[in-house]
């Protein structure tokens, strides 16, 4: 076992664990830097797979930007485990058994996907690099970039008007 | 890492994102939720473009083969960015007109 | 050119359909004797163009078959309207035509109290029963008859049910149209395995094609046809309806059910004849039911008290010597008969017409008496009615029932000496009838007897050619006994019987015998006659029956029996079925469908919470039921 994959296992336990934590926790804030913690995890997987870009960038606005707009709220509406709603015993563990389900039946149903030596997500490969993404981001792909400033700005100003003050 | 170990990971944060969505009332939670899916399909896609790229490299394609399916998460990440804004403000002004964030009190598609 | 009218037969039965048409559909404008005329001159067209068309069948013995068009024309069967003109479809028009005509002329009297409305429907009945009994008679295939057949039942509905406001005469209609079609089933299954056993259904094919065919076939074909027979000529066990259809109109009791339609039964087997004569069981079938009909009804006769019932009876009897006469072979005496029948039943039955005429409507005879003083015309031709039915010499009944009692002895001495005491009562319930009625003293109420008033001539005139006709009618048939090839219309309608006469063998007796058995009953019909007179002049029976006599003036409780074997058992299946399977099964099944419906969807509404999470959860739950269906599919 090396390094790599000690992290891995590292990272997917973190993952999953603050995931589980995240949904079950009763006050919102922590679910918040639960869900902080798996992002962190995600950007350790996509650093393990060379993708420092994605990794940085994940970071940045998920972690950073969304989860801080995401506790903002939270705050604003001054939400605690005392507020928090409950759900109907049964129905929570109909959910559960629910995404438990599905969760087996993917796993079943992908577990048939071809097996051989090759399918390997290696961390090689220089594709996730910051220059290399930048060359095909501003060439092949600058005109969706542009437009998703646009996107930004149409949801800028949705969120705005959503969020005004209505009469 | 073998893709299958990867694609189990991504289907148990899928998973227990779908989980919190079934099991919570509060908006705010089930919009994490939904973040979370999202991250989980992120994650697979990024493994897969690794795969894909490790395969076609075994033939001496390589170079920025893989770019595109980041590029790709780049962009789910850009639209994300944008839905949330506008999710929280839909949740703020649902906060405001029912001073909850309880979705059951939300059923009027009932009627 | 000698068939120059015969060629023309399709006008004897258009006119009267014309007069139908013109009648029915222009009631509300003719005013009464338009229609009368109307309707009398259409037959009386009619009744001249078969004139002819009988004038020439006597110097022609081959059938004449007119074909108009083709009825159903199909790859192989084929079935062309066509009309026959024989010497016996001849004959028939004659009676039909000609009885026809007089009746026709009595009604224009008779109704005289109907309104314009009215009198015009009951002559546009009338005409398009005539239509349809001559389309009967006039038919060059089983078919055409058929059509004819199921006619004259319309027909004899309608007018049964004539006065449709009384609830009792439509239920006699109905009555009278169920009945009739028991027996029309019988004929068209009969119709049907004929088609399936010669291929076609034209009279001229089938009768030679018959001797080639198996007995257990032909047999089966003529029960069949018989059991039609049995309905359309009110025989056991579908006679019933006949006592009761006298709830029309007097005339068309004397035209339908006394004439002509009751007797399509005969003219179908006398047509079919080799038919019949080559399946011995359905003719001994057919003599004994015609005996016991004849008997039954006889008896049943004797003790009604209805002038209508009596005649209604005796034409069930005299109908049942007709099956007596077509069982044992004796075709042409069973022709003869009805000839003979047509004319002094009809009589008989106008008669009747002209003493409830004046009596304003009242039926029962112990309320009349007396009446040969006040009804000089109606007496006379009514006791020579009595006389002809009675078989008095040298009234024409005596030929014709002679014909056929002697066919009878032919056959077995046992059918004669029957048939003999059937002819005893018909004298003694005749005559019964006659003296109760005519003689004696009046007993109805005052007014009736000042109101008392002899018909008019257009009644008392077809009475007194009716009467002529039956004293004289019997003298076309003087059996060899009295002269030699005196017998005219034997040897009138020998090539209609040529071929069954070749096959019957039977055995005639000697002149000795014959003169004895004459001697014998002319002798007992005349006690019995002279009996009757004597007694019911002078003393008639007006008490209440007891007793035998209970049983028969309540005609053997047959109509009970039938209520009680058929009806009864009908109404209750059908009373349980309406109970159980109607109101439990099927409206239990249609509410339970609605029930299970409402209740499902009181159900299924709380699936619709319109609480987000619960449409989720739903969803991923067919999301991993659509999941796991793929992959047990296409793995």
């Amino acid at each position: 076992m090396n390094i790599s994959e000690i992290l891995f296992w590292f990272l997917s336990a973190l993952a999953i664990g603050s995931a589980l934590m995240m949904i079950s926790s009763k006050n919102p804030v922590y679910s918040v830097l639960w869900l902080i913690i798996v992002f962190f995890a995600i950007s350790g997987h996509y650093i393990l797979l060379n993708a420092q870009f994605l990794a940085i960038v994940n970071i940045i606005v998920y972690a950073g930007a969304i989860m801080v707009l995401f506790l903002f709220v939270i705050m604003l509406m001054n939400l605690n485990a005392e507020t928090e709603p409950r759900k109907n015993r049964w129905l929570k563990w109909a959910g559960t058994i629910a995404g438990g389900s599905l969760l087996l039946v993917l796993v079943a149903a992908l577990r048939q996907v071809e097996q051989s030596g090759a399918d390997k997500a290696v961390g090689e490969g220089n594709a996730g690099l910051i220059q290399n993404l930048g060359m095909v981001l501003f060439k092949d792909y600058v005109l969706p970039f542009e437009i998703s400033s646009i996107l930004f700005l149409s949801a800028m100003v949705g969120a705005v008007v959503i969020g005004k003050k209505g009469d | 890492m073998p893709i299958h170990y990867y694609i189990v990971l991504a289907l148990a944060l899928f998973s227990i994102g779908v989980t919190g969505v079934l099991t919570r009332r509060n908006a705010i939670i089930i919009f994490m939720c939904v973040e979370l899916m999202l991250n989980a399909v992120n994650l697979l896609l990024v493994a897969f473009s690794k795969m894909h790229a490790a395969k076609l490299a075994a033939f001496d394609m390589a170079g920025n083969v893989g770019a595109e399916a980041q590029i790709f998460v780049f962009f789910i990440m850009v639209v994300a960015a944008a839905e949330v804004s506008v999710g929280l403000a839909i949740i703020v002004m649902m906060y405001r007109n029912i001073h909850s964030v309880d979705v059951n009190f939300l059923n009027r598609l009932k009627h | 050119m000698a068939n120059s009218f015969s060629s023309l037969v399709y006008w004897v039965p258009l006119l009267p359909l014309i007069g139908f048409l013109i009648n029915g559909l222009c009631r509300n404008y003719l005013s009464k004797s338009l229609t009368g005329i109307i309707g009398s001159g259409v037959i009386l067209i009619s009744f001249i163009l078969s004139v002819l068309i009988f004038n020439e069948t006597r110097a022609e013995s081959d059938a004449l078959i007119v074909k108009l068009f083709d009825f159903i024309n199909t790859n192989d069967l084929k079935i062309p309207f066509a009309f026959q003109v024989d010497r016996l479809s001849a004959l028939f028009l004659l009676i039909i035509t000609g009885v026809g005509f007089l009746i026709h002329l009595y009604s224009t009297a008779y109704m005289h109290e109907e309104s314009d409305v009215h009198f015009a429907r009951y002559f546009a009945y009338l005409n398009l029963f005539v239509f349809n009994m001559l389309l009967l008679v006039l038919g060059a295939n089983y078919l055409i008859m058929f059509i004819g057949w199921e006619g004259v039942g319309l027909c004899s509905y309608l007018l049964i049910g004539y006065w449709f406001k009384n609830v009792d005469y439509g239920a006699a209609a109905r009555k009278a149209f169920v009945m009739n079609r028991i027996g029309d089933l019988g004929f068209l299954l009969g119709l049907f395995f004929l088609l399936q056993q010669f291929g076609t259904l034209n009279y001229v094919s089938i009768m030679p094609a018959a001797t080639g065919a198996s007995v257990a076939v032909l047999t089966t074909i003529t029960l069949l046809l018989f059991v039609g027979a049995t309905g359309k000529s009110a025989q056991i066990p579908l006679y019933t309806w006949l006592p009761d259809a006298m709830a029309g109109p007097t005339p068309v009791s004397a035209l339908i059910h006394a004439a002509t339609m009751v007797t399509a039964g005969i003219y179908m087997i006398a047509r079919s004849n080799i038919l019949y004569t080559l399946s011995p069981v359905t003719q001994t079938v057919v003599t004994v039911i015609g005996l016991a009909t004849a008997l039954l009804a006889a008896t049943i006769a004797l003790k009604q008290n209805d002038i209508k019932k009596v005649l209604a009876y005796s034409t069930v009897s005299q109908l049942g010597y007709m099956f007596v006469g077509l069982g044992v072979g004796a075709y042409t005496g069973a022709v003869f008969h009805v000839m003979t029948h047509a004319f002094f039943k009809a009589l008989l039955f106008l008669g009747a017409g002209s003493v409830i005429h004046a009596m304003h409507h009242e039926q029962d005879i112990r309320k009349m008496g007396g009446l040969a003083k006040k009804l000089p015309h109606t007496h006379w031709t009514f006791l020579v009615g009595c006389i002809a039915i009675a078989g008095i010499p040298p009234f024409s009944g005596f030929f014709s029932k002679d014909e056929i009692l002697i066919g009878a002895y032919n056959v077995s001495p046992i059918l004669y000496w029957i048939g003999l005491l059937g002819a005893l009562m018909t004298a003694f319930y005749m005559f019964r009838l006659y003296a109760t009625t005519f003689r004696g003293s009046f007993r109805g109420t005052h007014e009736q007897e000042h109101h008392l008033h002899e018909s008019p001539l257009s009644m008392v005139l077809p009475l007194i050619v009716l009467a002529l006709l039956a004293i004289v009618s019997g003298f076309i048939g003087i059996p060899e006994l009295f002269a030699k090839d005196a017998h005219w219309l034997q040897k009138y309608l020998a090539p209609v019987f040529a071929q069954s006469n070749e096959l019957a063998h039977a055995h005639h007796i000697t002149h000795e015998t014959e003169y004895i058995l004459l001697g014998v009953s002319i002798t007992l019909i005349l006690v019995v006659v002279v009996y009757a007179w004597k007694r019911f002049a002078s003393k008639p029976d007006l008490s209440e029956p007891s007793g035998f006599g209970k049983l028969l003036s309540n005609k053997w409780y047959v109509d009970e029996l039938y209520a009680a074997i058929i009806s009864k058992p009908l109404e209750q299946l059908s009373s349980f079925t309406l109970k159980f399977v109607e109101k439990k099964s099927i409206d239990g099944a249609v509410n339970g469908t609605g029930k299970l419906v409402q209740w499902s969807a009181r159900q299924i509404r709380f699936w619709q919470s319109g609480q987000v999470g619960n449409y989720i959860l739903w969803m991923v739950v067919g999301l991993v039921a659509v999941i796991v269906l793929m992959t047990t599919i296409f793995s």
